[in-house]
């Protein structure tokens, strides 16, 4: 049997995966016209990415090592916290992700955290 | 032309700083794509995919959770159908971001429009969402420099896990495994520009935990971005009808 034939199921699933991201993607950036939407949905598409930002960020920071976790022994979360402030004190991106992973390797290296 | 050289000086170091602006935009999701890729990578070599198919998901796909859904479900079986259906699931909140950042985008040519559609993840539409929303003015160079090199990245990551998946076991005393998250705790706060926003991001994060525990699968950052931001609206609209505020003119920033 030919490479291309053992693998053409999933050929065709990779393909058929590439056409669903792909064209919600690129669908609204190509075609979507700001200036015909009626306003309610402007001011909604406004909170569309501080929504979506934080919605990604609170299944990444309250789930740790595969498991919810709401307590001290969740590094992601405790981590989480000195990160916001330094991110909101001094609005600095770089110094922000500095501090949030600099956390994260500390509370491993000391042997708090797993 | 009276001065070609000193023109042609200015504009190269221009287009250089702005090709560096990207550079550096791409720094940090670089820095989390790498190992995430990599491990992707390990993950499709165990689920049966063969290393060339595993980096040519990442060309053309281009989607994290997605390609780790693709890979996950093919290893345990599923059929093409059916997990076509769950990566379409898993990245239809781009359908969202995509519209969001449309208006930004606008003076792009068609073609151009396209290419930064095919390439946006959650990670590239952070980054250049909250410098719109900060005043940068378009420059395709620095938008393409960011996501190609991003893409870069995923793919350089995918082929390393792939051949070499048994180099590295543990990329967590790096804290490399949280570069992504802190990358977005970073982009998140200017996103809190008023206290409704405020108040829509802790709503957003509570619904897709919710959801989440409570069996939704892969809709939950969809549904509770939807659910959140027409709240938000709502709110805003209420309170801009009670002060007899004009709504039809800019966005609720």
């Amino acid at each position: 049997m030919s490479w291309l034939a053992q693998h053409a199921e999933l050929i065709v699933c990779i393909l058929g995966c590439m056409l669903v991201t792909a064209v919600p993607r690129m669908g609204p950036v190509m075609y979507l016209r700001a200036d015909s939407l009626p306003p309610a949905l402007r001011h909604w598409l406004s909170f569309v990415p501080v929504s979506v930002m934080a919605a990604l960020l609170g299944q990444d920071i309250f789930f740790y090592n595969g498991a919810f976790s709401l307590s001290w022994t969740n590094l992601y979360l405790v981590a989480a916290v000195p990160s916001l402030l330094v991110a909101w004190r001094t609005r600095s991106f770089f110094g922000t992700i500095a501090v949030a992973m600099g956390c994260v390797a500390a509370g491993r290296a000391l042997g708090v955290w797993q | 032309m009276s001065c070609p050289a000193e023109t042609g000086n200015d504009a190269q170091t221009a287009s250089a700083s702005l090709f560096w602006e990207g550079a550096r935009r791409a720094l940090p999701i670089v820095l989390g794509y790498v190992p995430v890729a990599f491990a992707f990578g390990v993950l499709a070599v165990k689920s049966h995919i063969p290393p060339s198919l595993a980096i040519a998901m990442s060309m053309l796909i281009f989607a994290g959770s997605g390609q780790f859904v693709l890979a996950g479900l093919w290893g345990a079986g599923a059929g093409a159908l059916s997990v076509i259906v769950a990566v379409f699931v898993v990245n239809l909140r781009h359908l969202l971001m995509s519209a969001a950042i449309a208006p930004h985008l606008a003076p792009l040519p068609r073609w151009q429009r396209a290419l930064f559609g095919f390439e946006m993840t959650d990670e590239t539409f952070g980054v250049h969402i909250t410098a719109f929303q900060h005043g940068w003015k378009l420059a395709a160079t620095t938008l393409f420099t960011c996501n190609v090199t991003a893409q870069l990245s995923w793919i350089g990551g995918t082929a390393l896990g792939a051949f070499f998946g048994g180099l590295i076991t543990d990329v967590k005393p790096l804290g490399l495994d949280y570069a992504l998250t802190a990358m977005f705790l970073a982009l998140v706060v200017p996103q809190c520009s008023s206290r409704l926003h405020l108040l829509t991001g802790i709503f957003a994060a509570v619904l897709s935990l919710g959801f989440k525990m409570a069996g939704m699968g892969q809709w939950n950052v969809v549904a509770a971005t939807i659910v959140a931001a027409t709240a938000g609206t709502a709110l805003f609209l209420r309170r801009a009808r009670r002060e007899g505020r004009d709504i039809t003119s800019g966005g609720a920033a």
